[in-house]
């Protein structure tokens, strides 16, 4: 004999209350984080040197945090372009979740930060399920990676605000069918935007910049069909 | 793999709602997820065995039951389950659909408590007696 009890409680509710404890306070004080999800090779950080170097150009106050199992490659990498960078090691856990951000925001992120980019652990399935408290979720696929990415992925590709195709200067030779890319993207996350870029060709040069900047002005962002159910 | 995230997770709540029933055993524990939750059931039944060593869900038993994605059409008010990988364009007038009303949950359905005299205190947890297949 026993009791049962309709517990009726979301598992990740924990993780969801500090992130919409993080986003609040980070929005209060101006500042709007921008979470990148991709594969690991995808070029997560090749297209932030890139954006961070405009950024500080453009005298936009940006701050990047990036996370990986091992090394501070990444971090010494995006630390050139001259902000405020800082490496989570996750000593192998598979994702980021917001109260790790909290701790390593704690007394490191510069008073006046408008756009603190987050560089995910590359994986495209464990993040996709923790809010970090972001305004503005990317999700980033290299044309090397296949046009049925987005099908494979949905959970990662359903719940994004802007879907970056990097690499582009290799569209050709990989034979990538951007058109096929598109129809997959829109079967998951119908209306989101798709932006091509490559960090060599110099396509799409500020295009993250530009919709971080315009999530931070307070322009709507896409609202993923999928991000609708939660219970 | 995060389902040893999620196991950890799950174990805490139930942990946390134990302490305030003062409960001393739980004999399993259910939870709901959605085809499109990104978790991996069997993944999550082997986390969920050590996640719960050395807790009061020692030895409890996960159940899970899969929820399907279904959407709806804000068009023509169609509705259709998903499936895997999701179809979120209806495909009743190729509209992109307007709600996804099931597929995402995670979340703790029931809890079978070892002990019987226990009461629930707080107000979101409903009692109810077992139904017959559940002795």
């Amino acid at each position: 004999m026993c009791r049962v009890v309709d517990l009726q409680q979301a598992v990740l509710a924990k993780n969801e209350a500090a992130a919409q404890i993080l986003r609040t306070e980070l929005t209060t004080r101006g500042t709007t984080v921008v979470n990148l999800l991709s594969s690991p090779g995808s070029g997560k950080t090749a297209l932030l040197e890139r954006e961070l170097l405009l950024a500080r150009e453009r005298g936009v106050p940006a701050a990047a945090l990036t996370a990986d199992l091992a090394t501070e490659n990444d971090a010494e990498r995006l630390a050139r372009s001259g902000v405020p960078v800082k490496q989570i090691l996750t000593d192998g856990l598979c994702h980021l979740e917001a109260d790790m951000l909290a701790r390593h925001l704690h007394n490191w992120l510069p008073e006046d930060t408008r756009l603190l980019f987050v560089e995910n652990v590359g994986n495209l399935v464990c993040p996709a399920s923790y809010d970090l408290g972001e305004s503005l979720r990317v999700v980033l696929a290299s044309v090397t990676e296949g046009e049925d990415k987005p099908l494979k992925y949905p959970t990662a590709f359903g719940l994004a605000h802007l879907v970056v195709v990097t690499k582009t200067d290799m569209a050709e030779p990989a034979a990538f069918d951007e058109a096929v890319f598109r129809t997959n993207v829109q079967q998951v996350n119908p209306g989101v935007e798709v932006v091509l870029t490559s960090v060599r060709s110099g396509e799409g040069a500020g295009c993250l910049l530009d919709r971080a900047l315009s999530a931070a002005e307070g322009s709507a962002v896409h609202a993923p069909v999928m991000a609708q159910a939660r219970a | 793999m995060h389902e040893m995230s999620v196991a950890l997770a799950v174990v805490d709540q139930v942990e946390q709602a134990a302490r305030s029933r003062g409960a001393v055993g739980v004999e399993s524990v259910s939870l709901d997820v959605g085809e499109l939750a990104g978790v991996v059931p069997d993944a999550l039944a082997f986390c969920f065995e050590l996640a719960c060593a050395g807790t009061v869900l020692e030895g409890a038993e996960l159940f899970t039951r899969s929820v399907p994605g279904t959407a709806r059409c804000g068009t023509c008010a169609d509705v259709w389950d998903v499936g895997m990988p999701p179809q979120l364009i209806c495909p009743a007038c190729g509209n992109a659909a307007a709600d996804l009303v099931s597929g995402r949950e995670l979340r703790i359905s029931e809890v079978r408590w070892a002990d019987v005299e226990a009461e629930a205190d707080a107000a979101h947890v409903r009692i109810r007696e077992p139904i017959p297949q559940e002795s």
